[in-house]
């Protein structure tokens, strides 16, 4: 018995890359008082200068909605064309319906497939992946992506090893069919032996359970991160760059996940990135938004390089698992409008 | 070949002048990594890979938060070593 239906000989590109950053703007003069330390601690341990918190109006489907908007119209496609709507987020903050089904029905196609992902700050790239594999088999046309976070939902404001670092925003891509490969192969795996290294805890039952305990909150082991966001994470994104059929020397841009700047130079250090390699370092600016991070980094690095459109990106997210992902992809093209 | 106190010592010394910037001549076995040599947590895992690397050891994460001053690296390379 065989079934009997064609596989289509299609490939997959990025179309377009949306973006919402929250309006208000957090310099770390906000943030020192709580964690007992200064502007100059901050930027040395994690390069970050500000980040936006998102007001109450701003949740994880108003930002998600904004920047899918500005992904369709770059791609000049109508949301009614797309087939399916991945959502890469922790910190939806409703554990079924998906976020996904909430914001297809905002963009007003509320037949599309669509589902969450949690995969943390690699769930961006685990969705590209998916993305591009689903339009290679031929089961969508077009894929929405979207990472966002509002990890301040999430984030304790006297913890000295998170609070200056998380950060809230959204990113989207709109991933479609191309004559040309546009997406290279994924490299993607865990080390499920960290997985205490980074936790919201507690879980809904224990706050159920206990008279203490009212709310979840992310904790790092910050050196075992680094660590592997370095050390194990280097040969897995020249692994994805080698699967792409490309090489440090051919790259054009390093867009990985903005965790902090300090992993983001080390990682570029231990790779030996040419210093023609353009580096994104939205970091800076946006604090780390994870499963946001990488779309809104591509979008603030193509505004800085408009010459970077359709040029080769190495993007690789790590994080809570430990799990990562990474793929070499042609940035999207000049937006249509 | 076990490794000698004075020869970790001195590949401390590079490593940190390499990961950190530090003067060879400010790293001794009593300066305490953060207090004294202003090696934040981040850079003290990137002196551990590199001692790790040249020292062909295996230095786990539990190990590095007791390694206060230079001198219990190098007691702690010398033994790993042994």
């Amino acid at each position: 018995m065989t079934l009997d239906f064609k596989t289509p000989n299609q490939e997959s590109r990025i179309l377009s890359v949306g973006s919402y950053r929250p309006s208000r703007i957090v310099p770390n003069s906000e943030i020192v008082d709580r964690i007992e330390s200064s502007d100059e601690w901050i930027r040395e341990r994690s390069g970050i200068e500000s980040r936006r918190f998102a007001s109450k109006e701003e949740t994880v489907i108003t930002m998600s909605k904004a920047a899918s908007e500005q992904a369709l119209k770059r791609a000049g496609i109508a949301m009614s064309e797309v087939d399916a709507v991945i959502m890469a987020t922790v910190s939806y903050p409703y554990q079924t319906p998906s976020g996904a089904t909430e914001l297809i029905r905002e963009l007003g196609n509320p037949r599309a497939a669509a589902f969450d992902i949690s995969a943390a700050c690699a769930g961006f790239c685990y969705g590209l992946g998916m993305a591009s594999d689903l339009i290679r088999a031929g089961t969508a046309k077009y894929v929405l992506l979207v990472g966002v976070e509002r990890l301040t939902d999430f984030t304790d404001p006297d913890d000295r090893g998170t609070a200056f670092i998380f950060a809230d925003g959204a990113g989207a891509v709109l991933v479609g069919p191309s004559d040309e490969r546009g997406i290279g192969p994924m490299v993607w795996g865990s080390d499920a032996t960290n997985r205490e290294a980074i936790s919201l805890e507690p879980s809904w039952i224990e706050i159920r359970d206990s008279s203490e305990k009212s709310w979840p909150e992310i904790s790092m082991a910050g050196q075992t991160v680094f660590r592997w966001a370095v050390y194990e994470m280097a040969p897995m994104a020249l692994k994805a760059i080698e699967k792409a059929g490309l090489t440090v020397e051919t790259l054009d841009a390093f867009i990985p996940h903005q965790a902090n700047l300090r992993i983001i130079d080390a990682l570029a250090k231990a790779m030996k990135l040419p210093e023609r390699v353009a580096i994104a370092k939205d970091v800076r600016t946006a604090g780390n938004t994870s499963a946001a991070s990488i779309p809104l980094a591509m979008d603030a690095l193509l505004s800085e390089r408009p010459d970077l459109h359709g040029k080769s990106a190495l993007m690789i997210g790590f994080g809570a698992g430990l799990v990562y992902a990474g793929q070499v992809a042609l940035l999207p093209p000049e937006p249509k409008s | 070949m076990a490794l000698t106190e004075s020869a970790v010592l001195q590949g401390l010394k590079e490593i940190l002048e390499e990961v950190a910037g530090i003067k060879p001549g400010d790293v001794e076995g009593s300066k305490d990594f953060s207090n004294d040599l202003d090696v934040d947590s981040l850079s003290m895992v990137e002196v551990v890979v590199a001692a790790e690397e040249r020292f062909g050891i295996k230095i786990p994460d539990e190990a590095v938060s007791e390694m206060k001053t230079v001198g219990d690296a190098v007691s702690y390379i010398v033994k790993a070593a042994a």
